[in-house]
């Protein structure tokens, strides 16, 4: 599933205006002075249908990270092998699942998975 | 030394481009403005230019390429009409929010409907709010004069703005003139190379233009926007100086007309100046201190300048060649007004709505407006503030 420890590597380099920032300290034309910072505008929040892998039944075909329209599928360069979906960015369009040929991701109501969740951490808590 | 030659305004255009040479003209031909473009054509499939001529599918398209080419880059000009500037519309205010520099020539025609490809100011006036400089030039001789000096206002580093050349649709588009076209060097020289300030094209250093803008930053980036017009201003006035220093044709924001003592003034754009022109001189001749105050400059537009120049003004009328519909006036009156009104102005002003759909103006109908001001001068009130000028009742 999601490896929480990955970082990508555009995210740690994309830089912003500070939100307090005048008038007379933006660049004009309404330009962002740097490339690269739609990964700083969240997502995930959009998303009704979260993609859970089934580790077993991925082969590491790579079709979900090239069909995904929102380059939320985390690829180890090295391995090349999947390394998870990045939540903060995936809407849940599901064509990760769509494409999969051996069925290995099902997309589940982010509803549920988060009630899940809450009361996993619940009875970790007790 | 220029020569003088017989030119169309449209042929003028045409020529002052091709001295130009810009890099992208994008351009969907429309009435009356095509043979600007037709004859554009031709420079560019002759080898005369350097010019990647784009053919698009619509005005709407055209603007987008010749936006992405300026952004990219590009010195681009464009040139089109009415509908055509209608179809642009939305990639207009893109093109000034994004600040890009292209000149877009516009041989000024009414809006449909119904349908008419006669002159009227309604296309441009349309486009008054999104952010693009307009000149308006009286003759073909000012209209080329424009399109020269609209690459210099646009690309300067501290304007960075697009720029509209209007001229009067067939009164001036398909008006021979005998006018001075300046050496093809003499032109290259004054607008200079261009110097992008970041162009897209520059891969060594991405940036991020057009993004997603919501409640957080739109304000300030308007607010940003809002403070180009003031160096664009003053671009205006020194490109124009620097014009006349180089070719002896100098330009300003406003052109005054036996202004200094003039108690019935006529505020005007565009062709419409000419015969105003000449009604002032006849009308002098017999004593009457009438003016003209014509404004060269709609965007930025003049205010404390037009307040300055119309210090001995007893009545005004302001000739609008586009209806505000809904609004009880033209589209100029208001600004004037407004104008007036900040400058701490207590002149009486009449609008008068003409010439729409490329209806004639006679020089009998302006006399027949400094008939009608002196009594406006001598009450101070005029009985009716919105007249239509020409028409049938």
């Amino acid at each position: 599933m999601n490896d929480d420890s990955y970082q990508c590597e555009k995210c740690q380099k994309a830089e912003v205006y500070p939100p307090d920032a005048g008038w007379r300290e933006l660049a004009p034309g309404g330009v962002i002075p740097q490339a690269g910072n739609a990964v700083l505008y969240e997502t995930g929040g959009w998303r009704t249908y979260r993609p859970v892998r089934h580790d077993d039944k991925c082969i590491d075909c790579l079709f979900c990270w090239i069909y995904c329209p929102d380059m939320s599928v985390y690829v180890n360069d090295e391995s090349v092998k999947t390394l998870g979906f990045d939540l903060d960015h995936c809407k849940g369009c599901g064509i990760c699942s769509a494409v999969c040929p051996t069925g290995a991701i099902e997309m589940k109501l982010e509803t549920d998975l988060r009630a899940e969740e809450a009361s996993a951490a619940e009875g970790a808590g007790e | 030394m220029g020569k003088l030659r017989p030119m169309e305004g449209n042929e003028a255009i045409a020529e002052a481009m091709r001295q130009i040479n810009p890099d992208v003209v994008a351009a969907y031909p429309i009435t009356p403005s095509t043979e600007a473009v037709q004859i554009f054509a031709r420079f560019v499939a002759d080898g005369q230019v350097d010019t990647n001529y784009v053919a698009v599918e619509s005005e709407h398209s055209a603007m987008s390429a010749c936006i992405a080419a300026s952004l990219a880059g590009g010195r681009v000009m464009n040139v089109t009409a009415s509908q055509g500037l209608a179809l642009m519309w939305e990639m207009l205010y893109i093109a000034a929010s994004l600040r890009s520099t292209v000149v877009l020539s516009v041989a000024n025609r009414a809006l449909s409907g119904n349908i008419n490809i006669h002159c009227d100011h309604s296309d441009a006036m349309g486009a008054r709010d999104a952010g693009w400089l307009q000149l308006y030039g009286e003759n073909v001789q000012e209209a080329y004069d424009n399109a020269i000096q609209a690459v210099v206002i646009a690309e300067r580093e501290d304007v960075r703005l697009p720029v509209m050349n209007c001229y009067d649709g067939f009164l001036v588009s398909h008006s021979y003139e005998l006018l001075e076209v300046e050496e093809d060097e003499a032109v290259r020289e004054f607008v200079g190379p261009y110097k992008p300030v970041r162009p897209l094209l520059d891969v060594q250093n991405p940036y991020t233009i057009g993004p997603l803008d919501l409640y957080d930053f739109y304000h300030e980036h308007k607010r940003s926007q809002w403070e180009a017009y003031r160096p664009a201003k003053q671009a205006v006035i020194e490109v124009g100086k620097a014009f006349g220093e180089r070719f002896g044709r100098s330009y300003g924001l406003l052109e005054p007309y036996f202004l200094d003592d003039a108690e019935l003034v006529i505020v005007a754009l565009g062709s419409t100046a000419g015969i105003v022109k000449d009604i002032v001189e006849q009308r002098r001749e017999g004593g009457e201190r009438v003016g003209l105050l014509k404004i060269r400059s709609f965007r930025p537009f003049p205010a404390e300048e037009i307040a300055d120049a119309l210090g001995s003004a007893r009545a005004l009328a302001v000739m609008d060649r586009a209806a505000g519909f809904g609004s009880g006036f033209g589209t100029l009156y208001p600004e004037v007004a407004a104008a007036l009104y900040a400058g701490g102005k207590q002149v009486p002003v009449v609008d008068y709505i003409y010439g729409l759909g490329g209806r004639m103006v006679l020089p009998e109908e302006i006399h027949q407006v400094y008939n009608e001001l002196a009594p406006v001068a001598a009450s101070g009130h005029p009985e009716q503030l919105t007249r239509w000028l020409g028409v049938r009742e």
